[in-house]
């Protein structure tokens, strides 16, 4: 059972209370970007084994987004922080870092 | 390779059965080979089958990381069917069904193929107009289909409750030539008849790395040191993004879990295979007498071949509603397997960019029913080096042209 803690009300929550909304940090692009561009952030999205950032909603607690760094081959969860960022926190990246000595980075 | 008959198991009967050979050889890696498909599964060994069968193409090694047919072909619910909307995967998923129709003889292998029919339910009214649609596209394609009143379905489900309360049965789509096959099988006589063939299939092998040379494949580097070649075909289902990094690109795929269970054996009480899209479940009955049941994907990346336990729950409570007499049931066993999901749900059988490197891959939650149809077309795709009509819809740039083979609307979750 995934449990996040909601960044925003600080609610434990389990996984039927979330709903996933898949790769964190897109990069959004609008009328008159290249197919290309529209292919990367539309359907080729990230799909480590291994360290990831997703975007998850407090669907039925608080209503809000959030991010949450987890481990896609462990199921481990290094932490939850709010949706306006534009990258991961420094603390968290350093706390994986920790976790994960292979780990290549936030890129 | 000693045939498979009445006559051999007459004779192996006289000594007691102790003459029977190995199904197939376990050899160590040549430095190269014509052609490397990595991954032993249903699909790989399919590709590598029909290289050798209809291509004589025969220097072919299958490289998987784990064991023979333990990833997805080892972990579905076994259902075989082609009632799909669109033109090109109802071409790929019923050329594998009529391959399916004749394939323990064509393996001498007993695939255990079970047309037994297959329903999908309608209970909802978008359902009922979704499936009257997929008749008549499926008239258009030479796919038989019917659209089946209630009691229809009540006479050849004698254990469905169709009056709800939630969710009626408002009709279904029946395919009298869908059923199932036993998955483990269709691995185990494609292993077979390749390795009958000549063909290498290596086992406990990881590939760690693809390496290529001016934009052209040159072979792989696994954990049992290099192995060249001229062409690399992947089909590695749950890992293929992890396959295409190396080969350098990226896929548009994400993977996520899938769950099955099974009951405890009971007596047969169902001939036929139920899928109830709306209420998110679908059952059959193994010749085991279990009753074998497939559930929902999680909404996350994952690569732990478990899934969420409140999926088994939502699944249950939808088919108890469905067949209330298996309320008493015990599951026996419950697992997961990891499916690569593309954005339109229709798989990728392609090119890529890098030279000589084919990639078949996306089949998602869906990949069982086409194993003959996907290793036909890969096989023709990696032979001439171009796609053949079955597979040409299916490229990896379509998501960039906009192209999209659209099932995820058409066969909804159950897919």
């Amino acid at each position: 059972m995934l449990i996040l803690e909601c960044p925003y009300c600080g609610v434990k929550a389990e996984e039927t209370e979330l709903s996933p909304g898949y790769e964190a940090h897109l990069k959004r692009y609008g009328p008159g970007s290249t197919p290309e561009e529209f292919e990367a952030y539309m359907f080729a999205r990230k799909n480590p084994k291994g360290v990831h950032f997703e975007r998850w909603r407090h669907a039925y607690g608080c209503g809000k987004w959030f991010l949450a760094a987890r481990c896609t081959a462990t199921l481990e969860v290094f932490g939850t922080y709010p949706a306006q960022s534009s990258a991961p926190p420094a603390d968290l990246q350093a706390k994986i870092k920790a976790k994960r000595p292979n780990w290549e980075g936030y890129k | 390779m000693k045939r498979y008959s009445v006559f051999a198991i007459a004779k192996q009967a006289m000594n007691y059965h102790l003459g029977w050979e190995r199904a197939w050889a376990a050899p160590e890696p040549k430095k190269h080979y014509d052609v490397i498909v990595v991954g032993a599964g249903g699909h790989g060994l399919a590709t590598a089958y029909y290289l050798g069968k209809n291509h004589g193409i025969k220097n072919v090694a299958i490289i998987e990381k784990g064991w023979l047919g333990g990833g997805n072909t080892g972990r579905n619910t076994t259902i075989i069917r082609s009632n799909y909307l669109q033109d090109p995967s109802s071409a790929i998923y019923d050329k594998a069904l009529q391959l399916y129709e004749n394939l323990s003889q064509d393996l001498n292998y007993n695939v255990m193929f079970s047309p037994r029919g297959l329903l999908m339910l309608a209970q909802t009214h978008h359902e009922v107009r979704g499936y009257l649609r997929t008749v008549h596209a499926n008239m258009l394609q030479g796919v038989q289909t019917e659209y089946i009143s209630p009691a229809k379905v009540k006479e050849l489900v004698p254990i469905i409750n169709n009056d709800g309360p939630r969710y009626p049965i408002l009709g279904a789509l029946y395919q009298p030539r869908g059923g199932t096959g036993r998955h483990d099988a269709v691995a185990w006589g494609y292993a077979r008849a390749c390795s009958a063939m000549g063909m290498d299939i290596i086992q406990q092998t990881e590939v760690t790395a693809v390496r290529s040379e001016g934009g052209v494949v040159k072979g792989v580097e696994t954990s049992k040191g290099f192995i060249g070649c001229n062409k690399l075909g992947v089909v590695v289902a749950g890992h293929s993004g992890q396959l295409a990094e190396m080969a350098g690109f990226r896929l548009p795929i994400e993977a996520v879990a899938l769950q099955a269970l099974v009951s405890e054996p009971i007596k047969p009480c169902m001939d036929v295979v139920v899928m109830a899209n709306t209420v998110h479940g679908y059952m059959s009955q193994s010749d085991k007498g279990e009753m074998v049941i497939g559930g929902g994907t999680d909404g996350f990346n994952n690569f732990t071949q478990r899934g969420s336990f409140h999926h088994i729950e939502e699944t249950l409570r939808a088919l108890v509603e469905t067949f209330p007499m298996i309320s008493r049931l015990k599951m026996l066993r419950q697992w997961g397997g990891i499916v690569d999901m593309t954005g339109d749900r229709s798989p990728i059988i392609s090119k890529t960019p890098l030279g000589n490197c084919f990639f078949n891959c996306g089949w998602g939650t869906g990949g069982f029913k086409a194993i003959p149809g996907s290793g036909w077309a890969m096989a023709e795709l990696m032979a001439k080096g171009e796609p053949g009509p079955l597979a040409e819809e299916f490229s990896m740039w379509r998501f960039k042209e906009g192209k999209f083979i659209d099932e995820s609307v058409a066969a909804g979750v159950a897919h």
